[in-house]
């Protein structure tokens, strides 16, 4: 049975209760993209300022368990400096730190094209979070923070 | 305590099972109760003995199943202290129960501008076909506020039911636990032209409720949260008020005739009624209902009020500078939900660790976003009680709580 110092590991302890780049950024030049998770109430506002092909700013609000605000937090500090192609190459790696087979049907997957995600990329504090797994109802509090970023990479990388 | 609480969790065979290796305290009754032997044995017996389609077959078993299911269809009747059993037409659940009443009444009822007032406390069921409504053919809404210690605050309820062709409102609500009197409520709403239906969900699992003191036209009740089965509820309605209402869905069942041009509808209550009906779950939800008459709903209730207030003053006594308890302080005014914030732990957080203890709470908005939206609050934690629980599972509770506070503590 996996205990809850598998799913509360110290270092998310740490960044729910101290969170990284709290704040707002003005819009523009930042872009602001909100992620809610209607069942649970949980919130995660993101500004991003992208300039050329880097994402030079990043600053976090929103409320909600734990999880949801440690995996906010680490999200901003790893994205932070970032090329766009290396932020969306970490959505990508934190899924699959969180068994989410994108492209493939449930069941049909060996783990190996996960594990081709996670190779090449340091995910550093954010494997902290890979306990979450073992607690499937809490999978969509970590990932909460990682869908607003894909989301609001999709709204800037849209030539306006 | 004035129910055998040791003797009635012997009649539930879940309360049996280890959780994590320790005993199941489940906290989470006013989302859905658990389920005595004398409800499975029913639905099982409907199953291995007598089971056919009701209301067809003239075989023997087809009959006994009939007589099963209507006599079933009393015994909720007698519950709520219906006049007439056809008054109950069963359903899926107090959502559908209340859906059924918006479609049919309300589409008939209702037009551009007419007036519905609900109260800030309403369970989205109560919320969201009203809703509809209003955007479908512009209905207009009105909300009943809430005072400082959550209750209604009916200080403007003259201007608010001003007009009004419907009151829908909960007897009790399922986040603060608050009571209200519907009596009073109901006889306003007339006065001023409206019709009223009630919201029993909560209710009618934890008082004794009478349907000709309340002075309602509709009631909406669900099985589950009261000992029953999930997937059966029940309408109750004055009879006049069914018989002028147009079906809600078509088929079989529902009908006395079908031609090729046009079809005439069945007598209510089975004119609501269209389509093979969940009949081993209205067998168990007619057991579940005489399983509480058997306890005394009075007594349900003294119990429960016991038990409130003990874990109210233990919450208080332990953990009363962290918790904000979101619901009335008395007793007397309120049932067993009680909700809170603990004071930098998120809702979801605390239940993870309580149920490490094996402690069942529920998390989250509750299906009352506008509610909680009007106490500030994004989520709470939420213990609810019924005939089964005891001291024990409040202390289990607090225990648990202290423990999440000592985990998260910084």
């Amino acid at each position: 049975m996996p205990g809850l110092e598998d799913l509360y590991r110290e270092i998310i302890l740490d960044h729910y209760r101290s969170p990284r780049n709290r704040g707002e950024l003005p819009t523009p030049p930042a872009h602001k993209s909100e992620g809610f998770n209607p069942l649970c109430g949980d919130e995660v506002v993101l500004y991003l300022v992208v300039e050329g092909d880097k994402v030079v700013d990043v600053k976090i609000g929103g409320q909600g368990c734990s999880i949801s605000q440690a995996s906010t937090s680490m999200m901003s500090a790893a994205v932070k400096g970032k090329t766009l192609a290396e932020a969306r190459q970490l959505i990508s790696a934190f899924k699959a730190l969180m068994s989410i087979h994108e492209s493939k049907l449930e069941g049909e997957s060996d783990g190996a094209d996960l594990q081709a995600e996670l190779d090449g990329v340091a995910l550093g504090d954010l494997e902290a979070l890979q306990g979450v797994v073992k607690f499937p109802v809490r999978i969509k509090c970590a990932t909460l923070a990682w869908n607003t970023l894909q989301q609001g990479l999709d709204e800037v990388s849209v030539p306006s | 305590m004035s129910l055998d609480v040791a003797k009635i969790k012997l009649d539930f065979p879940i309360l049996e099972r280890k959780v994590h290796d320790k005993r199941l305290v489940y906290l989470d009754s006013a989302s859905s109760s658990e389920k005595p032997t004398a409800v499975l044995d029913a639905m099982d017996h409907l199953y291995r003995t007598s089971y056919a389609n009701v209301h067809r077959g003239v075989y023997t078993i087809a009959d006994e199943s009939t007589q099963a299911y209507e006599a079933a269809r009393a015994k909720v009747a007698r519950f709520i202290k219906a006049r007439q059993t056809e008054e109950i037409v069963f359903v899926r659940n107090a959502t559908e129960a209340i859906n059924l009443v918006a479609y049919t009444w309300g589409r008939t009822n209702l037009h551009e501008g007419d007036v519905v007032v609900l109260s800030e406390m309403e369970h989205h069921a109560n919320i969201v076909p009203w809703l509809m409504l209003a955007e479908e053919r512009g209905i207009v809404l009105r909300w009943i506020p809430l005072t400082a210690d959550f209750r209604l605050d009916l200080t403007s309820i003259g201007e608010l039911l001003r007009g009004a062709k419907l009151l829908a409102i909960t007897a009790m609500s399922n986040v603060l636990g608050t009571i209200n009197d519907i009596g009073p409520l109901a006889r306003a709403a007339h006065a001023a032209g409206a019709l009223v239906l009630v919201d029993a969900s909560q209710a009618a699992p934890h008082l004794s409720i009478d349907v000709q003191d309340w002075d309602a036209d509709f009631v909406a009740i669900t099985a589950h949260k009261m000992l029953g089965p999930s997937g059966i509820g029940a309408l109750w309605a004055r009879r006049e008020l069914l018989e002028a209402m147009p079906p809600f869905l078509g088929g079989g069942e529902m009908i006395r005739d079908v031609r090729k041009d046009g079809f005439t509808t069945n007598d209510v209550p089975w004119k609501f009624e269209a389509g093979t009906p969940a009949i081993a779950e209205a067998i168990g939800f007619g057991a579940a209902v005489e399983y509480l008459e058997a306890l005394g709903m009075d007594d349900v209730r003294s119990h429960e009020v016991e038990l409130t207030r003990y874990t109210l003053d233990a919450l208080d006594d332990r953990l009363g500078e962290k918790i904000t308890i979101y619901g009335p302080r008395d007793v007397a005014v309120r049932g067993g939900a009680i909700s809170f914030l603990f004071e930098g732990i998120h809702a979801h957080d605390i239940s993870q660790v309580l149920d490490e203890d094996a402690v069942c709470v529920r998390a989250g908005h509750h299906c009352a976003k506008p509610l909680m939206r009007v106490l500030g609050v994004p989520a709470t934690t939420r213990a609810s009680f019924y005939v089964y629980n005891d001291q024990a599972d409040a202390d289990a509770l607090v225990e648990a709580l202290a423990k999440a506070e000592k985990f998260f503590a910084p």
